[in-house]
């Protein structure tokens, strides 16, 4: 394994470890996601026909907003134990860093995503196992998305004492694409339609998590500096 | 290893580093005096590469600062204020960590053998959550022997710790330097580092106001030189 | 003193591309006179776009160089850009009110237009919330940055997005053939703004200068 792709996999190794022994934050995520679902049903009102209808956005709506909070701890770990400096000063290509904590990230979304999909079929009798494999792909390519953008402005916010009200300020109007494409692709999945019929949508969605994926590798080394 | 020329370093109006100079040459120690506040410890971030200076020229193991800091990062080590410790990772995990991450070989053995050499070695499993200042200082050393930093930079690393842990670190420094690295020491503690030290350096007001040989200077005299230069005339006890 | 004399070449044009707005080009028969706000619309979101394509060549020219004289060049690019932006935004939307009955209407363009606000209002409010200049300089740039390479998808994503609901509506000129005094108004305005912009752009840039100077 080149030494490359050792440190990425050092990132990702040490977040999965400590998060599975501080047991912070994905228990939180898991049961914000939980709430997410009881206040999309008391916004919407008890008409199951509505949150049916409205149920590719809300879904999304469920992954920002989990998103949201997940990103903007990206690097909360390495504050809170003092070892942003550490990382600063390690040799070699920084964006193995970036790589490595986009990773972790993708992780967490996974399994809040899957946790949401589950509490939404429980909750609203709903089957989304014929559709499974498509909406998989939408969900692949849209939380990359996410991902990606929100583990670079997690970086430029981590240090800054206004975090919580920039990032989401920064984060939001930037995925506006990516939410885009996701919702309606994951509308024509939930309609029966085959993927192909999304196609465009998708292709979107690689360009730009390609062009976020480019940003983030070219330019992390000058987020992580100070 | 170090050549600083007219360093300076200004948050808006307020200079912390107004003019500074600095030669430290291969294997050799420094101890950089000053009251807390005075800008030791900006000076010691920006020769790591962690801060960029205002204006001035830095050359660092022999790589432009300021052009090639990647270069430098690679020579020197640093033990700073935070100890760059993972509460939740065990010693060794912290180790393996940093030294795949700084590039190292990072068998188990090797980390191993680190830990003991800084007496670690029976909490090697243990969670750094629970450690001492002083362990965590340790355990930043052993991280320091498993690279090959021509230069360490060391903030304070006497703080907090009692008499056999500051005995120790000065073994262990002087031992860093026997291996042939350079050292720079900043603390506001003059008899820390006493030993260590080939040179002895006084930042006040953002400069340097004294730089002799540790061999020139008495304790004694560098106690009043101290108080003078660092506390205002007519402080001198 | 470049700038002054910009500056008052700006005005010039500006006068001239009023005069033009209302004097020379035609009434449009559907819309009434309200449609002789595009002559303000369409000039002002191409100065937007100048402006972010001048925000991402600072930041790359930032990173690149570390030279605070490119971060100058962006801070003093997404102001006006994010003035301009406004402009387009407001102007659309008052063209919006008598034409469809609605301040807002989820147009494509509109859309975008707003996105784009969004993207560097959100840069300017990071810019004021880093004091350190060089920390400042590289978070920005990065922001910056991907708010440039963000635009032709945002562009796309929000375009298909509205085909799929309406077909798009026509906040432009009409279609080709454009009648000439049509084009002539649009340009002499256009070139009237890119004035304006170019002004601004010098003096925030000695501004910022002059701030840096005083600082350090």
């Amino acid at each position: 394994m080149s030494a490359y792709v050792r440190r990425a996999w050092m990132m990702v190794w040490k977040d999965v470890l400590t998060e599975r022994r501080s047991k912070e934050s994905l228990n939180a995520l898991v049961f914000f996601s939980l709430l997410l679902l009881f206040v999309f049903q008391f916004a919407l009102g008890p008409e199951r026909a509505r949150v049916e209808a409205a149920l590719p956005g809300l879904l999304w709506l469920g992954f920002i907003l989990s998103g949201l909070l997940a990103f903007g701890r990206t690097f909360l770990v390495e504050r809170e134990n003092d070892c942003w400096e550490g990382l600063v000063l390690t040799p070699g290509d920084k964006s193995a860093i970036y790589l490595g904590k986009l990773a972790g990230n993708v992780l967490v979304m996974i399994v809040v995503e899957v946790v949401l999909l589950v509490l939404f079929a429980v909750f609203f009798g709903l089957d989304f196992t014929p559709v499974l494999p498509a909406l998989a792909a939408v969900l692949a390519l849209g939380t990359l998305g996410l991902a990606s953008v929100g583990t670079l402005f997690g970086a430029i916010t981590a240090q800054m004492r206004a975090r919580e009200l920039l990032f989401p300020v920064l984060l939001l109007p930037a995925v506006v694409p990516v939410l885009l494409a996701s919702v309606s692709a994951t509308q024509t999945v939930l309609a029966g339609e085959p993927l192909a019929d999304a196609a465009a949508w998708l292709k979107l969605l690689a360009a730009a998590d390609l062009v976020y994926l480019v940003v983030g590798v070219l330019t992390f080394e000058f987020v992580l500096e100070g | 290893m170090i050549q600083a020329e007219h360093l300076r370093k200004t948050y808006g109006p307020t200079a912390v580093l107004d003019d500074v100079s600095l030669e430290l040459g291969t294997g050799q120690g420094l101890t950089l005096l000053g009251p807390n506040g005075t800008g030791k410890t900006t000076l010691l971030r920006i020769v790591a590469t962690l801060l960029r200076p205002t204006s001035g020229s830095l050359r660092v193991a022999g790589a432009d600062a300021l052009k090639e800091p990647e270069a430098v990062r690679g020579a020197i080590d640093m033990v700073g204020h935070g100890s760059w410790v993972y509460e939740d990772l065990s010693a060794l995990e912290n180790l393996r960590f940093w030294a795949v991450m700084g590039g190292h070989d990072a068998g188990e053995a090797r980390l191993r053998a680190a830990l003991e050499e800084v007496e670690l070695d029976a909490w090697a499993d243990r969670r750094a959550r629970t450690f001492s200042a002083g362990m965590k200082r340790r355990l930043a050393l052993a991280r320091v022997l498993l690279g090959r930093a021509r230069l360490l930079l060391l903030d304070e690393p006497f703080t907090g710790l009692d008499r056999a842990g500051r005995k120790w670190l000065g073994e262990f420094l002087l031992s860093f330097k026997a291996r042939g690295g350079a050292l720079v020491v900043a603390t506001h503690s003059f008899d820390a580092g006493a030993g260590v030290a080939d040179r002895v350096a006084i930042l006040a007001g953002g400069r340097i106001v004294l730089d002799r040989p540790a061999a020139a200077l008495g304790l004694e005299d560098l106690r009043r030189l101290y108080d003078e230069l660092a506390m205002g005339p007519g402080t001198a006890s | 003193m470049a700038a002054r004399a910009l500056g008052w070449l700006a005005v010039l044009a500006l006068v001239a591309g009023l005069g033009a707005a209302f004097g020379y080009a035609p009434r449009e028969a559907v819309q009434g006179n309200v449609q002789r706000i595009m002559y303000l619309h369409v000039p002002a979101v191409l100065t937007a776009y100048l402006a972010f394509a001048l925000v991402f060549v600072g930041s790359v020219g930032y990173l690149l160089t570390r030279r605070a004289g490119w971060d100058r060049l962006a801070l003093a690019a997404a102001e006006p850009g994010v003035l301009f932006t406004g402009i387009t935004i407001a102007s659309g939307s008052i063209w919006g009110k008598p034409t469809w009955g609605t301040w807002w209407t989820w147009d494509a363009r509109l859309t975008s237009t707003a996105v784009l606000f969004l993207v560097y209002v959100g840069y300017l409010l990071l810019r004021g919330m880093v004091d350190e200049p060089d920390r400042r300089a590289r978070a920005s740039a990065v922001v910056g940055i991907l708010g440039a390479a963000n635009i032709p998808i945002v562009h796309f994503s929000v375009k298909w997005w509205r085909a799929l609901h309406q077909p798009s509506t026509i906040l432009g000129p009409e279609p080709s053939p454009i009648a000439a005094p049509i084009a002539t108004t649009l340009l002499i305005n256009w070139i009237a703004f890119t004035l304006l912009f170019a002004y601004l752009l010098a003096e925030r840039m000695e501004i910022a200068r002059l701030e840096d100077t005083h600082a350090g």
